[in-house]
């Protein structure tokens, strides 16, 4: 059954593969190396750079593949679809780069190994979220990249950081709770698991009372995972209070796979979901995209403005799904890969600031660009792309975002997306005046002069995203109907139901 | 009827976590929470009178199913409160840590983070 590509790889030995493999690794390392950072540290980036080459080889293919082989309704299938490619993709590129750069970053903590077999598990849980194709599965591989998440968030064990993380466990825990019932509901409704008979069975009896009960519990409980606006509280605490390699995770891959593309596969592939139901999407896109920036304006904590900014981007990219249009959908995606390139690039960048000046506050810093110069020239792409600014990736997605506003007839939208497009530029141009063209205090330059201010490993993560950023950029150029990336994601969304 | 007990007891577990102001009450009411959320569960796979879900050596399978509870929610719950398990442990050592930190229980102290 399943597809070859072009290396005579059978895609469907893959699948199982994306869980399994980060799975041992992260054993391993508890097992071997926890006592020894540098092998833990090249464990984990080989095991990444190897997803990272299977996520690769999946591109083009679907494959369907049962655990333990039973067959469909009754087994666990896992299920690998142009979607589900892409998301890996993004999973495990970023977290290649957050790999390399904690080489380096995390050499001022203790206790590493637990370090990467947490960041390990979640890389698991992101990837079995991706893959899973029946809801109870789901929830439980959500569970694990949660659980891995609450607590990389506490790793530093100082008062922020475990008052964040509490905040975070309190309202992760909620939000699960939620998701139960929903997952409980549509169980006794449909009397399947299965994502696929679910869609056939709901398409049969349409969205009546009850379907519609569970799947607004899924809207709150996935928004809260994903932290659209009336549900963000806890993410500007407990991005910012993360270890930099781990904010950049969570800001940039987290809030994605277990939050937007697990709205996005329920509202379109499995709900099927309406008009009326799709303008709840649009309304918390909007929300979230004004709150989110207003808010991260006013922001002096480098960390918390760009955790504001990653609720208002995730504001644009529900806007696009919530449209519901083939080009809101493309628009939708692309900002979603877009944007986990470069927030991810901008938190690592905060957090070399943080290692070399030992500050995040925009008040205290200044003049950068000669004491850093990878982390200046490299912020300043995340800052351009992110901003919207013509020739960068961001100004592409939000454009096509815009533009399928117009399209759909949502003129007010669209200005309002403009808008925030203004509003993003003019924080993202404070964070690099201030930072990194001012002139340098007079505190700084002392710090400054030391070596090894900037490692060599944490440059390399850095240039490797921005230059994600800038080869994203171009994908443009392919106009977009791309065969085998985004569009071919889009049309696995614009297809309805399995 | 019994389904909306379940329901109240993941409501009361609703108002616990967000009436209480020390942070053990908010971990216990978010596992009376949870627990409401695994009896409605378990309800929605129950059967009045039903048999267990075993299969007698020599029962017909299509006699068996007419008969049974179902037994996959049961397995659903197992799973999830093995779930609830790891994540109260860590939400109790999150506590001691906060205790050990700022020397209190109560949330309306615990707050560095602003804005």
């Amino acid at each position: 059954m399943g597809d070859f590509d072009m290396f005579g790889v059978d895609i469907r030995t893959l699948v199982p593969l994306f869980v399994a493999v980060p799975l041992a690794a992260a054993l391993l390392i508890q097992l071997i190396t926890r006592e020894r950072q540098l092998l833990s540290g090249w464990l984990t980036n080989v095991t990444m750079l190897s997803l990272v080459l299977m996520s690769c080889l999946a591109i083009g293919g679907s494959a369907l593949y049962h655990l333990g082989g039973w067959p469909s309704p009754i087994g666990i299938d896992l299920r690998l679809d142009n979607l589900a490619t892409l998301m890996l993709l993004v999973i495990n590129t970023v977290g290649l780069a957050v790999s390399l750069y904690s080489m380096d970053y995390m050499r001022r903590y203790t206790a590493t190994g637990h370090f990467y077999s947490l960041f390990l598990l979640m890389v698991t849980g992101m990837n079995g979220v991706v893959l899973a194709a029946d809801l109870f599965n789901l929830y439980v591989f959500l569970e694990v990249a949660a659980v891995a998440s609450y607590s990389l968030v506490a790793f530093g064990c100082a008062h922020e950081e475990l008052e964040a993380s509490f905040k975070y466990i309190v309202l992760g825990s909620l939000s699960s709770a939620l998701i139960l019932v929903g997952v409980a509901l549509v169980y006794g409704i449909t009397g399947t698991l299965n994502m696929t008979q679910m869609a056939t069975r709901v398409a049969e009896t349409g969205m009546d009372a009850p379907l519609l009960l569970a799947f607004a519990l899924f809207i709150c409980g996935f928004s809260f995972k994903a932290a659209l606006v009336p549900f963000h509280a806890w993410l500007p605490d407990a991005h910012p209070a993360a270890p930099a390699p781990v904010s950049a995770m969570l800001s940039g891959v987290l809030i994605k796979a277990i939050g937007v593309y697990v709205l996005a596969r329920l509202a379109f592939n499995v709900f099927g979901a309406g008009d009326s139901e799709l303008s709840l999407l649009r309304w918390l896109g909007i929300v979230s995209m004004i709150t989110g920036g207003l808010l991260a304006a006013g922001q002096n904590d480098i960390k918390r403005l760009f955790a504001y900014s990653s609720i208002s981007q995730i504001g644009f990219i529900v806007l696009g799904l919530g449209l519901g249009t083939p080009l809101g959908l493309v628009g939708a995606l692309y900002h979603l890969v877009n944007h986990a390139l470069f927030k991810s690039l901008l938190f690592l960048n905060a957090g070399t600031v943080e290692y070399a000046t030992g500050t995040r506050d925009l008040r205290k810093l200044g003049g950068l660009n000669q004491a850093l110069p990878v982390t200046g020239a490299t912020s300043l792409i995340g800052s351009m792309s992110i901003a919207g600014l013509p020739p960068f990736n961001g100004f592409w997605s939000k454009l096509i975002i815009v533009l399928a506003c117009v399209e759909a007839g949502y003129y007010g939208f669209a200005i309002v997306a403009v808008l925030v497009s203004i509003v993003t530029l003019a924080y993202q141009l404070k964070v690099q005046r201030t930072a990194f063209f001012a002139a340098l205090p007079k505190e700084l330059p002392a710090l400054l002069s030391k070596p090894g201010r900037e490692p060599r490993l944490m440059s390399l993560a850095m240039i490797l995203l921005a230059i994600g950023c800038l080869a994203m950029s171009l994908v443009v150029l392919g106009g977009l109907r791309d065969p085998w990336l985004i569009g071919a994601a889009q049309q696995t969304l614009s297809a309805g139901p399995f | 009827m019994i389904y909306s007990l379940c329901l109240l007891l993941i409501l009361v577990g609703l108002y616990g976590v967000v009436a209480s102001r020390q942070t053990v009450k908010i971990v216990i009411s978010l596992v009376i929470m949870q627990h409401g959320v695994h009896l409605l569960l378990l309800l929605i796979g129950y059967r009045e009178g039903g048999s267990p879900p075993i299969v007698d050596s020599g029962q017909a399978l299509t006699s068996f199913a007419g008969l049974s509870v179902d037994p996959l929610p049961q397995a659903l719950v197992l799973t999830s409160i093995v779930i609830g398990l790891g994540v109260l442990a860590l939400m109790v050592a999150l506590c001691v840590r906060l205790y050990e930190r700022y020397g209190t229980f109560d949330v309306t102290e615990i707050r560095r983070l602003r804005g």
